[in-house]
């Protein structure tokens, strides 16, 4: 075992593994990049719906079926069914795999960042829309300046869900050709080589954990409840 | 872009999608039975002493966080690149919180009055658990019985990486080989597998808890 741990630690002294297009930046670069792509689609197609659906207080039933179909369908698969059909599309710009692993991480996230969004916004004690309504606040300030701001945790831990769920899933692209810091893992099974496995799950585990943690303070900040839950502790 | 449907009518007559679903169906009975149990002897201790619930949630919480294939990696160097330990110690892991969860909360939220009243009648505290509180909070245990379930058939598609069999072949030789009906097929047969589990559990429920039946009325 400390045999096992000191080659790991000699492929992160080895400047080999730091440049280059398989190299350690390289690749985090490629896998963080895709990442961000696919959140800020999903974020752009799930966050408007799920914010106006709260507000009118309709949609409930919609809700849970998201939630249980997007647990039932793995999206490994999801990948596998997309990647054949994109193939016509692996002419343009971008590497092999990647519309395919955008597609389905685009799918991935939209769930939990609807839910939460949803959820939360409609979730707003009724008793605070109806003293902004008695305040004589359009509609439109309701939702902006009372149901937004007061969801604004909620949707953050959407997006924090769904955030973690990709940086870890993303790793599966490295099997359809895209690099990512799933390449490690998928060579490293390939070649028999534990070290380089280890190596990328070490990768992806550190990204999952910054990234939830990381998401996780944003999270804080943006309550605006913080400073007067803080007042009473 | 078309279905293959004389590749789906020889692998079914050659009997490997049959074998896929069993190896499948085996992967999650394994590790949702494992779980259940492991997340009940921590439950049980849980409720025994109530402080252990903030770490026992704590370290759960953080092997749930841990992503699926990171988790497989980090066994491989105790089990070997292609074992079922490798799989099974990762996909137990993540039933752990969605379990232990609902089996603390299911307990505790049996009303006070309830186990009062058992006392009241006599009842040994053994008595009580098994009796009273257990079968009033198997709704909630069951339920997350059913997401740990429907997450672990999911899963299972990924433990083909660590050369164990089931649907996520299809899906890992479908991606390989560019080859659509491989994938799809593998998938919607996960999918599947899932509704079938979770369905299946419904009715257990129903058939466990005919107290909540009669109640509901007609």
């Amino acid at each position: 075992m400390i045999d096992f741990l000191r080659e790991v630690g000699a492929w992160f002294a080895d400047p080999a593994n730091w440049t280059g297009n398989r190299g350690l930046p390289g690749l985090l670069s490629a896998h963080v990049g895709l990442t961000l792509a696919s959140l800020a689609v999903s974020a752009v197609l799930a966050l408007p719906a799920a914010v106006y659906l709260g507000h009118k207080r309709r949609g409930g039933a919609l809700v849970v079926s998201v939630v249980n179909i997007g647990r039932a369908v793995p999206t490994f698969g999801v990948m596998g069914v997309i990647f054949p059909l994109t193939l016509a599309f692996s002419a343009t710009a971008r590497p092999l795999g990647y519309w395919a692993t955008f597609v389905a991480m685009v799918l991935l996230a939209m769930p939990p960042m609807f839910v939460n969004a949803y959820t939360g916004v409609r979730d707003v004690d009724p008793a605070l829309v109806e003293a902004a309504r008695g305040m004589g606040m359009t509609d439109r300030q309701v939702l902006t300046d009372v149901e937004l701001p007061l969801a604004l945790p909620l949707v953050m831990a959407g997006i924090r869900t769904a955030a973690v769920a990709v940086v870890a899933t993303v790793t599966l692209s490295a099997w359809l050709g895209y690099g990512s810091l799933g390449t490690y893992v998928f060579v490293g099974f390939a070649q028999r080589d534990q070290v380089l496995v280890f190596v990328g799950g070490l990768a992806v585990a550190v990204l999952a954990v910054i990234t939830e943690l990381g998401l996780g303070g944003l999270e804080r900040l943006v309550d605006p409840l913080r400073a007067i839950r803080r007042r009473r502790r | 872009m078309t279905i293959d449907w004389d590749w789906i009518r020889r692998n079914l007559l050659e009997g490997s999608i049959w074998q896929a679903t069993q190896e499948h169906l085996m992967h999650t009975v394994i590790a949702v039975g494992v779980g259940l149990i492991v997340s009940f002897a921590l439950s049980l201790a849980v409720l025994r002493w109530p402080r252990t619930y903030a770490p026992i949630t704590w370290v759960t919480g953080i092997l749930y966080t841990i992503p699926s294939i990171a988790l497989f990696t980090f066994l491989v160097p105790i089990f070997g690149l292609t074992s079922i330990f490798t799989a099974q110690v990762a996909l137990v892991s993540y039933t752990l919180l969605i379990l232990i969860r609902n089996i603390v909360a299911g307990i505790r939220g049996v009303p006070d009055h309830v186990v009062e009243a058992s006392r009241g009648m006599g009842m040994t505290e053994r008595r009580i658990f098994l009796d009273v509180q257990l079968p009033l909070a198997l709704p909630a245990i069951i339920a997350g019985v059913r997401v740990a379930a429907v997450t672990t058939v999911g899963l299972v598609t990924l433990t083909v990486i660590v050369g164990q069999g089931g649907y996520g072949l299809f899906i890992l030789r479908g991606i390989g080989r560019r080859f659509l009906t491989e994938a799809l097929v593998g998938t919607l047969l996960a999918v599947l597998m899932a509704i079938v589990i979770d369905r299946g559990l419904v009715l257990l429920e129903r058939l466990a808890t005919p107290w909540a039946q009669r109640r509901r009325p007609a």
